[in-house]
């Protein structure tokens, strides 16, 4: 047997997708979910068999090339964050009808907090929507282990099975033992079936009836019924957790003596509850508290509510994490112990901010200069920090820039006045939903300016290739999508391109597209730098960095902290003075056109 | 120190995005698994990591959940000054802090801190991005007094995961050795 390895839950998921012969595995990277699909395809060279691995335009995409992989009898999976699967969800409902071959794992990854989501959305209720059995693992080994148990699954019943991991399963890591990665042999073969794979109406009313005796049996399924972790307890009332709140609540258990006290149970596979378990436990308890993350999806398949404790009686929060000292406390309470609530401190953390020297920044900037009373649309990636420089007035969801910013001017079209419109969109979000209604725009005669913030990369979630980078995810050359040809393909008659370190002639360029934009329909600019931190590129920067400092003319009057806001530089309240931290300091030189006084100054090398 | 048995210590980790909180993370954990330990450590990913405030729970021993709760940490690193006030509460009485801080600090008396100037001699070995490695060496020589809060491991055990982690990166591990290094000895020759 190998020695444990320590792997980040994702990891873990990849390497069970491994040890489980999955041939077939897409995504679009989102957090806490990204590097499952990295670390699959880093695999890439080592298992023994071809494989197919890619990040999708967006997960809608993702979904249906790695269903219909497994429809030919591969194992395959697709992997995306929780707002992904609203993406994805209109393929998700309907192969939950269709149902599968080869075994097809779908994974969405939760995101309590919510740490890095627009929601808190349980991908559970989606399942549970979908009529999908989900399984909802409590650290990286469990998940590696669930994956298995999916597969297996998923072929017994031809059914998608969603694997649900939140942040903390994500983003932990642990000694994970790796099992054995055996050759699946399994030969492709689509077994044509019109009645099944395409069908009308009125055949999916006799699917649907099939889905719910296969839902029926699921939740008989001896292999993922609920486990009782501590057989020797045996007081009347009981405790029944699931996925990391189970990891939190054994080892509170334990802390607090009650270990050999208060039966606990461990549901793994959270929809649909198995029925035995159910009657099993309103048989032998007479109260329960139910602690699960985010929504009460099992408290809500326990119809008897007249023992149950959990979300729904508000003895669980409904909303939030739930951080051990919460469980801690709700355990206590539930056992009759009194536990004293820890007084937290209140002191906010630092907020996050673009990088020095992100071209973002810059583009950021020259926004505010052409538009200085405009609305700022704008959407999801490392540029909604744009927020701290007051150039970003909205974030609902991907691709959304576009279509808001047709919504207020429609709204606004018929004022006397209409205002200035520039919505911002990262390059990678642009082809993930911002086509459309960059199409839409045109038709509707919008105007605004659609600024694509082209940084050759998906950078928030770690430097994934997009369309236009012609890189896959294994690191081989594909063929690559122009933006401009994009644009102009979808009847914006203008569109072009500027380089945001050139402040000058780039805020001119905005300033001539919103006077166009005014009068004329959608006029897209493509602000293009590549992302600073890239590790993946390639291409050579095409820019040599700067050494600047600030002169004796600074004031401090702070006009760079407030409207540039790079880390970089640095206020002296005291001494009136700015200055440049030459740790954090990258060279991009911007700054020198951003000063009012003119007092920073690249410093030119003595001879 | 206590035997491995029964070994369960839960070290805080904290900064903010870009100081290389998720690689002492990563070291400290390496070591806990080459000594058969068990371990879990929990990190920030995402937007906070855009210099944001950044924490990592380290768990070593037999731990259930990725989370240290308040009160329960035995140690913490802070490569921010201003850490001991924003993640203090994560601390239980008696419990250490290695903290990176350009001016000398006034500290609880129920914790044992130690400070160090980190950003100031990484100028000075010319690596001014190696305050979480100083940070980790100094930890190493200052937290090594036998006592109930005592690290897991020590300087030779994180040199040795340096060198499996960096094999191949000749002047990444000169480079990561010598910041190891330079902390630890500011600790022993203060």
């Amino acid at each position: 047997m190998s020695k444990p390895k320590l792997m980040l839950g994702n990891e873990a998921i990849a390497q069970g997708l491994m040890e489980s012969g999955c041939v077939m595995a897409t995504s679009y990277p989102g957090t806490p979910a990204s590097e499952i699909l990295a670390t699959f395809a880093a695999f890439e060279k080592k298992g023994p068999e071809k494989r197919h691995i890619q990040w999708a335009v967006n997960e809608k995409i993702a979904f249906e090339i790695a269903y219909s992989g497994s429809i030919t009898g591969l194992r395959t999976a697709v992997s995306m964050k929780q707002v992904g699967l609203n993406v994805a969800s209109d393929p998700l409902m309907s192969a939950a009808y269709l149902g599968v071959k080869g075994g097809f794992v779908v994974i969405s990854a939760d995101d309590p907090g919510p740490h890095s989501s627009q929601t808190e959305q349980d991908s559970r209720l989606m399942a549970m929507m979908a009529k999908i059995p989900v399984l909802d693992p409590d650290s990286p080994q469990q998940a590696k282990e669930m994956i298995a148990m999916a597969f297996e699954l998923s072929e017994a019943f031809e059914i998608p099975v969603m694997l649900r991991p939140t942040t903390r399963v994500c983003h932990a890591r642990q000694d994970v033992q790796p099992g054995e990665i055996l050759p699946l042999k399994r030969e492709v073969d689509f077994q044509k079936d019109p009645a099944r794979w395409a069908a009308t109406p009125k055949f999916r009313l006799h699917l649907h009836q099939e889905l719910e005796k296969k839902l029926n049996a699921i939740s008989r399924y001896k292999k993922t019924a609920p486990i009782k972790l501590n057989a020797e307890a045996t007081a009347s009332r009981a405790l029944i957790v699931s996925g990391v709140a189970a990891a939190h609540a054994k080892e509170i258990l334990k802390d607090l003596n009650l270990w050999n006290v208060i039966p606990m149970y461990q549901v793994l596979q959270p929809f649909p509850l198995h029925q035995d378990f159910v009657s099993h436990i309103f048989k032998t308890y007479s109260e329960i508290l139910v602690i699960e993350e985010t929504t009460g999806v099992i408290e809500m398949q326990l119809a008897d509510r007249h023992c149950i404790k959990g979300k729904l009686t508000g003895s669980v929060p409904s909303v939030g994490e739930l951080l051990p000292e919460t469980i801690e406390q709700i355990i206590g309470e539930f056992a009759g112990i009194g536990i004293e609530p820890i007084d937290l401190p209140s002191e906010p953390g630092i907020r996050p901010t673009l990088c020095a020297g992100c071209p973002h920044r810059a583009a950021f900037f020259a926004v505010k200069k052409a538009a200085p009373k405009g609305i700022y649309p704008s959407d999801i990636g490392c540029y909604t920090l744009g927020l701290n420089l007051g150039a970003v007035d909205t974030v609902l969801c991907m691709g959304a820039a576009v279509s808001q910013a047709a919504g207020f001017y429609h709204a606004y079209k018929h004022e006397e006045k209409q205002p200035d419109i520039v919505a911002t969109i990262g390059d990678s979000t642009f082809f993930h939903a911002g086509v459309p209604a960059l199409i839409d725009a045109v038709v509707q005669d919008v105007r605004f300016v659609l600024l694509i913030l082209d940084n050759r990369t998906t950078a928030m979630t770690g430097n994934q290739p997009t369309p236009a980078v012609g890189m896959g995810a294994c690191g081989e050359s594909l063929n690559s999508v122009n933006i401009e040809g994009v644009v102009e393909g979808c009847g914006v008659k203008f569109c072009r391109v500027g380089d945001p370190y050139q402040l000058k002639e780039f805020t001119a360029l905005l300033k001539e597209a919103v006077k166009y934009s005014r009068v004329n329909g959608p006029a897209v600019v493509i602000s293009r730098h590549p992302c600073l931190i890239d590790r993946f590129r390639k291409e050579k920067p095409g820019w040599q960095p700067l050494k600047v400092e600030v002169s004796d003319a600074c004031d401090g009057c702070a006009f760079c902290i407030d409207h540039f806001e790079c880390p970089a530089l640095i206020l002296d309240k005291t001494e009136k003075r700015v200055s440049i931290d030459p740790i954090l300091c990258n060279g991009c030189g911007v700054c020198i056109s951003v000063c009012p006084k003119k007092s920073i100054k690249e410093v030119k090398n003595a001879g | 120190m206590p035997d491995e048995g029964s070994m369960r210590q839960q070290i805080v980790i904290s900064g903010v995005g870009g100081q290389g909180v998720l690689f002492v993370t990563r070291l400290l954990a390496e070591a806990a698994i080459t000594k058969g330990l068990p371990v879990f450590t929990s990190e920030t990913h995402g937007m906070a990591q855009r210099g944001g405030t950044v924490l990592s729970h380290l768990k070593v021993g037999n731990f259930s959940s990725p989370l240290i709760r308040p009160g329960n940490a035995n140690g913490l690193l802070a490569l921010k000054a201003d850490s001991l006030a924003r993640h203090g509460y994560f601390l239980k009485p008696g419990a250490w802090a290695a903290i990176n801080s350009r001016e000398g600090m006034v500290v609880e008396p129920e914790f044992s801190a130690y400070t160090i100037n980190g950003d100031l001699l990484a100028q000075h070995i010319h690596n001014p991005k190696s305050v979480n490695l100083i940070l980790l060496g100094f930890a190493l020589a200052a937290i090594s007094e036998a006592t109930e809060n005592s690290l897991f491991c020590n300087l030779e055990d994180i040199k040795t995961v340096l060198q499996q982690r960096l094999a191949k990166k000749k002047q990444m591990l000169d480079d990561a050795l010598k910041a190891v290094e330079a902390g630890f000895n500011t600790f022993s020759t203060p």
